[in-house]
């Protein structure tokens, strides 16, 4: 088998080359590099921030080949960070159901993973395993971009 | 006829959700609304269902960037309910993390503000930079953000005087490193092109709107809680409100780039001053808050934080409010922003630096021209069933 015809097969025929490379679908799907979107629930903003740090100089997350694109469509993996509240859950389903398919979720932050301190307010919706299947909880108040760059290596060698 | 450019919920632009939409006429912006509440989590209601312990680790997250200025308010009010004077070594500790706390701010702005220019390698270098400070943060408290020093009459943990070389080492580095910053800014003939006659905001806008904080500095409107009603070590140490007279973005980045350079003097002079007091002398002792009410303010990087408490004698809050800077600042978009090209507008929305989890809250709409209340879908069903009792009470 040539190149040619591999790349050929990877345009229009997945089904084939999934069964010549003896992969399954999901580890084909993430096999390359991941584009992150990233969605800020009813949150205080410290795990936003944390998140962006992750794209700067220090962590730099963009040597495995993570980007944070703007639209979900795009997107292999969705950060959720924050507490989720009434007017977010409609949206954050919506973002979800937009979302290309096989995708990976990851919870951030303790309102992320349980509610946190939020939980018992007024306006809280269920924390976000409630809404969305998650792959990946990464706890913490906020989590240190070591932990949310661990996770989400973790999830790829999976 | 006017088109309608939506920014958000959640939009790349921006970290936190919230909703501008921009009436715009060909590429001018005629008028602009925002929508919130995707962001609001009840804080006020929470508070009173916490003791006045807990209640300083809620009033931290309520923003996770300005996340010292929130228990600083309430330490204030809360040892003004108690009638408590905190220790020197306390007072020097609080104003340290408070202005740390503003150079970490004035950065990430700093950085974002050139990520909306499309300065990708301001983003960077800023944010680059803020990691010492970052560190610096975690040395002292034992975590980047969300610090937890706070407590009613004092902090909850010293900074030890072996520590204070290494505490200046750092901030050694971050002043060469603002310098730097501060020389890209200022002296870039792009920024200039972008920023300057844009986004402005006059005096007596600001005065009408009545904005804090730096963009009420960058209008030449000297404001400033620290030095207005005196709080912590303040009044201890020498510092000067930086004003400016340019009234537009320029002018903003000008004022927080200087404050950095004052900031970094209080920490110093801090650091001196805590040299002269005794070491592990940082609380007094709160046995319990009489009843009674408060109020106390800080000065946040965005301007100035309020908090208003009253308590019954028990441990709990009775009510609590709390009244954030970009609460104001975010009602003067309608005059910084309209008139300006779509282009413009975002650089303008971004230089008052907006804090949308501060700012969430419930609120009625109130139409000033029909006098009538918007209710949302609770509410009006609320409305119809009272009517049907009413109508059964009759028959």
């Amino acid at each position: 088998m040539d190149e040619s015809a591999g790349y050929y097969c990877d345009c229009f025929d997945i089904f084939w080359v999934l069964k010549f490379k003896k992969l399954g679908f999901k580890e084909f799907c993430f096999k390359k590099s991941l584009f992150l979107f990233h969605f800020g629930g009813a949150s205080c903003n410290n795990c936003d921030i944390e998140i962006l740090d992750c794209l700067t100089p220090r962590y730099d997350v963009e040597r495995f080949g993570m980007q944070l694109v703007g639209s979900v469509r795009h997107a292999d993996v969705l950060l959720v960070n924050g507490s989720i509240n009434k007017k977010d859950k409609p949206r954050l389903l919506e973002i979800y159901n937009q979302a290309p398919k096989p995708i990976i979720v990851v919870a951030i932050g303790a309102c992320g993973c349980t509610g946190g301190i939020f939980a018992e307010g007024n306006t809280f919706a269920g924390p976000v395993d409630k809404i969305i299947p998650v792959d990946a909880y990464i706890p913490g108040c906020p989590p240190k971009p070591e932990a949310i760059l661990a996770g989400i290596v973790k999830l790829l060698s999976k | 006829m006017s088109k309608i450019i939506p920014i958000g919920p959640y939009h790349p632009l921006q970290e936190e959700p919230e909703l501008f939409k921009l009436y715009c006429d060909g590429e001018v912006v005629k008028d602009i609304k925002w929508e919130t509440g995707y962001n609001h989590r009840g804080i006020e209601k929470l508070s009173e269902s916490k003791t006045f312990d807990q209640a300083f680790f809620l009033v931290e997250r309520i923003c996770g960037i300005c996340s010292t200025s929130h228990p600083f308010a309430f330490a204030n009010c809360m040892d003004e309910i108690a009638g408590v004077e905190i220790p020197d070594r306390a007072k020097y500790i609080r104003s340290i993390i408070g202005e740390l706390e503003r150079i970490h701010s004035h950065l990430l702005w700093v950085g974002l503000a050139g990520h909306f220019l499309g300065y990708n390698t301001v983003f960077m270098w800023a944010w680059k930079y803020r990691e010492p400070v970052l560190d610096l943060f975690e040395m002292i408290t034992g975590n980047r953000n969300s610090y937890a020093m706070f407590k009613i009459g004092g902090v909850r943990r010293d900074i030890e005087n072996e520590k204070f070389p290494k505490i200046k080492e750092i901030l050694n580095y971050v002043k060469k490193k603002t310098d730097l910053l501060t020389g890209a800014v200022m002296d870039d003939p792009v920024i200039h092109a972008r920023t300057k006659g844009v986004g402005i905001l006059t005096k007596e806008d600001i005065i009408s709107y009545g904005a804090v904080g730096p963009t009420a500095r960058a209008s030449d409107v000297a404001i400033d809680v620290r030095r207005d009603d005196p709080y912590a070590a303040y009044p201890m140490v020498n510092w000067k409100v930086i004003t400016a007279k340019g009234c537009d973005v320029f002018a903003k980045a000008e004022v927080r780039l200087l404050e950095m350079y004052e900031s970094i003097s209080i920490i110093e002079q801090c650091l001196d001053g805590m040299k002269k007091t005794k070491e592990g002398d940082i609380e007094t002792k709160v046995k319990e808050v009489p009843a009674g009410w408060g109020t106390g303010h800080a000065e946040a990087p965005r301007g100035e934080v309020f908090h208003f408490v009253v308590t019954n004698g028990s441990s709990y809050p009775v009510r609590h409010k709390v009244r954030a800077p970009s609460y104001v600042n975010i009602a003067t978009f309608k005059k910084s922003c309209v008139g300006q090209t779509i282009t413009d507008a975002t650089i303008s929305l971004a230089a008052v630096d907006p804090c949308y989890c501060c700012t969430e809250r419930m609120a009625y709409a109130y139409d000033c021209n029909t006098k009538d209340m918007i209710l949302n879908g609770e509410e009006i069903l609320k409305l119809s069933h009272r009517k049907t009792e009413e109508i059964r009470k009759q028959l």
